[in-house]
């Protein structure tokens, strides 16, 4: 018996795959299930987050419905994985987050943003907050660097800390033996397999998304993405570097390496992230969870605001309109870091420690 | 939309492997295609849908093929299964066809299963589908819609109007629209076997046949065969033949699919309703094991057996759909599958006391046997004396009927009088009886129809346009 109703149905579904295996080669999770026989809570959402929800194994199906076996792997399993969230969160006191999350992302969004405007005009004059300013420091007139870095550090270091305990929730649920550690080897072979979303083609052909015709899109609109957050994540880092290394203060000309990384980036998470709810919204309402649609959108339009705000702000940031964008901006980001770890966020973090388990396990077969 | 009122140059009934290959090849050689499939869009495919893997000869080793498989060997194969009862042209024939067909299917949109290592061994004979068969025909209806075959689907065709081997025009029944008349200058039949018209096995079977469970598709109910026998097509195959293989008896009555087999045999005893053993368990290895055993149960009373084994044996199989059923005694387990528990005991104490020592491998015809009864298990016998206990009962399965229309090199319908006809292909499941007389080899279904149904396609579309 399981935790759920969900990995009941996770299990069943399992144990017809299990029979059958006509799915093996199209991903992961095929092959990691005909390792098992039975399967454990922990071995279900491991599965579950193995999925890349390419849709193949559905439209490959000949058990999907309407037949009375109901297959149907990759909608079950999103929902599990959606659950397996909730269930590796850390603390647990903060679980409940993932249950109407697109209204819990954006309440926090917003009060994030009316927190820094507010901010910024109590500690400021008023004045200070329409006005223009221009060259370095420019930004720290309406807030004080080392309060920002502040702010943004402990956020920044709660959110990995909390990741870091559901991950190792997660990991000591499906790993065993308990406490394992991983090889280096499996560990490149799932930041490869991560890094060009392996199984995200539907064993080579693509995607399904609105029909039984798959496509790249999906995968391509997710790199966007991935590649777009990577690459703002190291213009802040760079800019952190240039500020307390070469005492270099921002906001710096367009040339330079964090705003060229930082525009890079910010336009690869607006196509990402447009693309992606695009995509979304065409989706075979069959192969979707609907409860997760929240999250999902939630998710996307953060990561999209966030992009855009930094592009406003780099566009506008030597009018009147500075103040308000870095208080959007700002309380944006500020947002998003300390909700990534009780929301869509996670999908991506859980993924890599599955592809890591599947990498071990595969080469534990192999020896 | 499709226009019904045009006259198409091909007309293919049916809409699994045969069919799609027909239907791809005629529009490749410059005919209009109108591929009629009886199911709905799900169901699209027949048993196509359900299958995995492809027999195909090859010269060398591949990416996705161990070792070579010379034409030779495939029809040592097709003699050993079929005992003879083959066409020795046609299926010479087509295992030469067989070889370009690997590359072919890819460049209809198929594509194999390449290694992955680790779990997943390569067979040397077979080349998997990668997805499985549906994965299959998803690529191939995608490649006939590009290249502009018109399909229909809940288009089941009642009846044809055949005058002298030619074939003139078709009715075909849809759900919506009613009837149509639907005319073309050529016919492709590749609608099935009628495994699923159990009125019909009755005829051969007897009321046996309500108790058989059938593996594939309910559309194959054999209409369009049973037609064209009745217009003059000549006949091949032995009506009673089939491939039949023992799967749970508590499989749906159609479409179970593959996951309802058990492998199991081997490692167990099996029993008819009054708990006796009928067959020797441990003949022969996979897959001769595999096939002879629906028939064997077909036999036996009620149509039902049950697999007996014990605990120790449960991960040596392929995990099951449904679970074994078990009992912690042999009288607890006779309770539950409703056979007499004495005689249950008894069979599987003289059976244990038969067991002689040996070394067991199942991989090969091993040492493992009993002595003093009968039947004998002339390998792998192991005392069943570890519980739990644990059984499944199985009934026959069919996965198709060999009976079928007579056809050429062409693949063009044999006429009762030894004539051609005039425009009639036949390519699949209904005319594989003229290469399978008897047996089956594994993946030999989808060799016979693509390789058919690539020839029907193209000669039929050559016919038309003359
Ligand atoms: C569980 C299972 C597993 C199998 N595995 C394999 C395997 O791995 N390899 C292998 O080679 N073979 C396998 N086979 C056998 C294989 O399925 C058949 O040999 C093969 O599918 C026959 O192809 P076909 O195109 O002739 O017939 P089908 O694929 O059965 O197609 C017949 C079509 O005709 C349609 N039809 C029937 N009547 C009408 C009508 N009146 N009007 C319109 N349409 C009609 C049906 O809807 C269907 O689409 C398996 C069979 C089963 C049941
Ligand atoms: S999804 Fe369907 S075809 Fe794929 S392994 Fe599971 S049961 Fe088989
Ligand atoms: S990744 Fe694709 S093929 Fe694999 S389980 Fe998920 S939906 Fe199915």
């Amino acid at each position: 018996m399981h935790g759920t109703r969900i990995l009941q149905e996770a299990d069943r579904l399992m144990t017809v795959c299990n029979s059958c295996r006509y799915c093996e080669g199209l991903c992961a999770v095929f092959p990691a299930m005909e390792m098992r026989r039975a399967f454990s809570d922990g071995d279900l959402n491991y599965l579950a987050n193995l999925c890349h929800a390419c849709g193949a194994c559905y439209t490959d199906c000949q058990f999907s419905p309407p037949h009375e076996f109901n297959v149907n792997v990759p909608k079950t399993l999103a929902v599990a994985r959606a659950e397996s969230y909730a269930a590796y969160a850390w603390p647990r006191a903060f679980a409940g987050a993932f249950a109407r999350n697109g209204l819990f992302i954006s309440l926090i969004a917003a009060l994030s943003v009316a927190a820094f405007i507010f901010g910024f005009a109590a500690i400021n004059d008023p004045g200070v907050l329409y006005g223009i300013h221009t060259g370095p420091g420019a930004f720290y007139k309406l807030m004080p660097h080392n309060a920002m870095a502040l702010l943004f550090g402990a956020a920044l270091l709660y959110a990995i800390l909390a990741l870091m305990m559901g991950v190792r929730a997660f990991w000591r649920a499906i790993g065993e033996p308990i406490g394992m550690k991983t090889d280096p080897k499996s560990l490149l072979q799932a930041m490869r397999d991560a890094g060009e979303l392996r199984y995200l083609d539907g064993g080579g052909v693509g995607c399904f998304n609105e029909d039984d015709h798959p496509t790249d899109r999906r995968k391509l609109y997710h790199h966007f993405t991935f590649y777009g957050f990577a690459l703002c994540f190291a213009a802040t880092c760079v800019g952190t570097l240039y500020h307390y290394l070469l005492a270099r203060e921002a906001p710096y000309a367009w040339w330079d390496l964090p705003v060229v990384l930082g525009t890079l980036g910010g336009i690869g998470l607006v196509v990402g992230p447009i693309g992606l709810l695009s995509e979304k919204w065409k989706r075979d309402p069959v192969l979707v969870d609907e409860q997760q649609m929240g999250m999902d959108t939630a998710f996307i339009l953060m990561l999209f605001l966030t992009s855009i705000s930094g592009l406003a702000l780099l566009l506008w940031r030597e009018s009147a309109a500075m103040g308000p964008l870095l208080a959007l901006h700002l309380g944006v980001v500020f947002a998003l870091f300390i909700t990534m770890p009780y929301g869509k966020f996670v999908h991506g973090i859980y993924r890599f420690v599955a592809l890591v388990r599947y990498a071990r396990e595969r080469q534990m077969m192999a020896e | 939309m499709v226009d019904l009122t045009r006259r198409f140059d091909v007309l293919v009934i049916g809409g699994g492997n045969a069919a799609l290959c027909a239907a791809i090849s005629a529009r490749r050689a410059g005919a209009s295609v109108l591929v009629l499939e009886g199911a709905p869009k799900f169901y699209r495919g027949g048993n196509t849908r359900h299958t995995r893997n492809m027999r195909c000869a090859h010269d060398a080793a591949t990416e996705i093929l161990t070792g070579p498989y010379t034409e030779e060997e495939f029809w040592q194969d097709l003699l050993l299964v079929t005992g003879g009862q083959t066409d020795e042209e046609l299926a010479r024939f087509m295992i030469h066809e067989s070889k370009d067909i690997l590359n072919w299917i890819v460049e209809q949109g198929v594509r194999w299963q390449p290694s992955l290592g680790g779990t997943l061994s390569l067979g040397r004979t077979n080349s998997f589908f990668l997805g499985g068969g549906r994965a299959m025909l998803n690529a191939l209806y995608r490649t006939a819609e590009e290249l502009g075959v018109d399909i229909l689907y809940d288009a089941e065709v009642i009846d044809l109007k055949i005058e002298d081997g030619m074939f003139l025009s078709a009715q075909l029944k849809q759900p919506v629209g009613g009837r149509t008349e639907v005319r073309a200058s050529t016919l492709v039949a590749a609608a099935g076997g009628f495994e699923a018209n159990i009125e019909w096995l009755k005829q051969y079977w007897g009321e046996a046949a309500d108790n058989f469970l059938i593996r594939g598709t309910p559309y194959n109910r054999g209409a369009i065969l049973k037609m064209l026998l009745a217009k003059g097509v000549q006949e091949i195959g032995d009506p009673t033949q089939c491939h039949a293989v023992a799967i749970d008896a508590r499989a749906p009555k159609f479409d179970g699919g593959i996951i309802t087999r058990h492998d199991s045999v081997v490692f167990g005893i099996v029993v008819n309703k009054h708990a006796e053993r009928f067959y020797d368990e441990g003949e022969d290895i996979w897959p001769k094991r595999y096939a002879i055993w629906g028939r064997l149960v077909a036999a036996q009373p009620d149509q039902i057996a049950y697999i007996i084994f014990d605990s120790t044996v449960v991960t040596s199989f392929m995990p099951t759909l449904f679970p074994p059923i078990a009992g912690a005694t042999i009288a607890e387990l006779a309770g539950k599958l409703e056979l007499d528990a004495a005689a249950l005991e008894q069979t599987i104490t003289g059976f244990n006391a038969a067991v002689q020592p040996g070394t067991f491998d199942h991989t090969i015809l091993d040492d493992c046997r009993t002595e003093g009864i009968t039947p004998a298990k002339t390998h792998w016998a192991r005392r069943i004396e570890t519980p739990p206990y644990l059984a499944y009962p199985v009934r026959p399965g069919i996965t198709f009927t060999y009976l079928g229309t007579r056809v050429n090199r062409q693949s063009r319908m044999l006429m009762k009088d030894g004539k051609s006809s005039a425009n009639m292909f036949a390519a699949g499941e209904i005319m594989a009886g003229n290469v399978l007389g008897k047996g089956y080899a594994a993946g030999i279904g989808m060799t016979i129809g693509s390789v058919f149904g690539r020839v029907a396609g193209r000669e039929a579309a050559k016919n038309a346009r003359n």
